[in-house]
């Protein structure tokens, strides 16, 4: 194919800091091309998985990407039947997985350990979430969604709402995003706001951005709604975090208000913040994040073992 | 006259010989200079004259430190430099001043910052840190690992 796409061959993808413009429309132009597709380009190439917290979706969708395209997947779901409990170092246990596989998989509660363990190989390494750090498949999966939905990624008005603090997601997606030329509308509670060092960055970017505490303020103007999680686990009072919790909830009654060309996006899992009463909305993107992961992974894996679409 | 010639006859003259040969590292930030001497480490071969909380015009109060017999290395004025980014060097020969200059801080800073994020994969031991620097003055660096900006403030010397 292109020459961007051979660029990608032998990569790691650790963070979506690591990749132009170019380089991520690349993947997302690839992904197009993967949709249905499912031959065995990747026969007797081997995925080690390697996840030190569990994440079931994560892992299933990799697993899922992998064997449609006829590799297989090794590795273990939860660390506590690794030998890193026993006091191995990561760039140890690298060392030895790079011997049973043709590519690394890695989740890990630490931030950077990714990079760490991209350093520890020469193996292509995919950050499959580094603690609140990164998780760039969700990241392009969600670019990969919005051009989907928008056909494009610039010259659009997207409000994220919610936990804007602490979500991965958003921060990751948001810092992604100044790429392209959007109108970005930061919806949270005072005690969520996003953190400043993400203002500043955006600031340096020249990404125009508006902080609020009411989504109907700005509603009626925004092209996608991308909604987090709150956890309880951030609000020690828990009056506080059924206001909360309640106050950012969207339902199909509230989203009718405002018009339904409002392309409705979340990382899943969702608690309350999403009413079911939506799922059918014709805006509502959610499930089909869901399916899309499966088609950016497959396309990365792909690329990043150089084996492309026959 | 240079400043440094200056100062040695108003000010470290009376407290100690000018130097033939060395480097004089003069506005230090105050109660900076034995982190200096730390990153400078043991390998003097000369004596070190080192001098608290002198009154400068220039910065208000400063450390000066004077080693015989010994350049610095431009990994050594790196990481002075994060100690205290407006230091200035003279290199002595022969009592003449034959260069000064202002640090300049590398695009990556490796083993030198101890990362404050508790889950960053440095807070292992094991693990070297190396941080990107996003700015000089005021001092602004990115974790390599854990992808975190931190101010001069927030971070801590290795
Ligand atoms: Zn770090």
């Amino acid at each position: 194919m292109t020459t961007e796409t051979l660029s990608l061959v032998g990569r790691d993808l650790i963070s979506m800091r690591d990749f132009t413009r170019d380089e991520l429309l690349a993947f997302l132009d690839e992904a197009r091309a993967f949709e249905d597709f499912r031959e065995p380009i990747l026969l007797g190439l081997v995925l080690g998985s390697l996840f030190f917290e569990p994440s079931t979706r994560t892992n299933l969708s990799f697993s899922g990407a992998m064997q449609r395209l006829g590799g297989s997947v090794l590795g273990f779901a939860d660390s506590k039947v690794s030998s890193t409990a026993k006091g191995e170092s990561l760039a140890d246990t690298i060392r030895a997985v790079e011997n049973y596989c043709d590519i690394i998989l890695l989740r890990h509660p630490l931030e950077g350990a990714a990079r760490l363990a991209a350093e520890s190989t020469g193996l292509p390494v995919i950050n499959a979430g580094d603690g609140t750090n990164q998780h760039p498949t969700q990241t392009l999966l969600d670019l990969y969604t919005i051009q989907q939905r928008r056909g494009r990624l610039d010259n659009l008005k997207i409000a994220f709402i919610g936990d804007l603090k602490y979500s991965r997601t958003v921060h990751s997606l948001i810092d992604t995003l100044a790429h392209f030329d959007n109108e970005l509308f930061l919806i949270s509670p005072p005690t969520l706001r996003i953190p400043a060092e993400f203002l500043e960055e955006l600031d340096a970017r020249g990404t125009v951005y508006s902080e609020d505490e009411d989504f109907f303020a700005v509603a009626k103007d925004v092209d996608i709604l991308y909604t987090t999680r709150i956890q309880q686990e951030r609000f020690p009072d828990p009056v506080e975090y059924e206001k909360v919790k309640n106050a950012y909830r969207i339902d199909r009654e509230g989203l009718q208000k405002i018009g339904d060309e409002i392309t409705l996006m979340h990382p899943l899992p969702r608690v309350n913040e999403i009413a079911t009463d939506l799922d059918d909305y014709p805006g509502s993107a959610y499930f089909e994040q869901v399916r899309n992961g499966v088609t950016i992974r497959k396309a990365v894996l792909s690329m990043l073992l150089g084996k492309p679409r026959v | 006259m240079s400043e440094v010639t200056n100062e040695r006859s108003t000010q470290l003259g009376y407290k100690v010989s000018a130097l033939r040969e060395g480097t004089v590292i003069d506005h230090l930030v105050a109660g900076t200079a034995l982190k200096v001497i730390d990153i400078l480490g043991l390998d003097f071969k000369g004596s070190v004259t080192v001098g608290l909380n002198y009154e400068s015009d220039k910065v208000g109060s400063k450390d000066i430190i004077k080693i015989e017999r010994r350049e610095v290395t431009q990994e050594e004025v790196a990481r002075i430099a994060l100690v205290s980014p407006r230091a200035t060097f003279s290199i002595i020969r022969d009592f003449q001043v034959v260069d000064k200059f202002q640090p300049v801080l590398p695009e990556v800073i490796d083993n030198l910052i101890r990362c404050p994020n508790p889950s960053c994969v440095t807070s292992d031991d094991r693990v070297a840190t190396s941080f990107i620097v996003l700015r000089s003055d005021p001092l602004r660096v990115r974790c390599h690992y854990c992808e975190r900006a931190m101010k001069k403030e927030e971070i801590e010397l290795l």
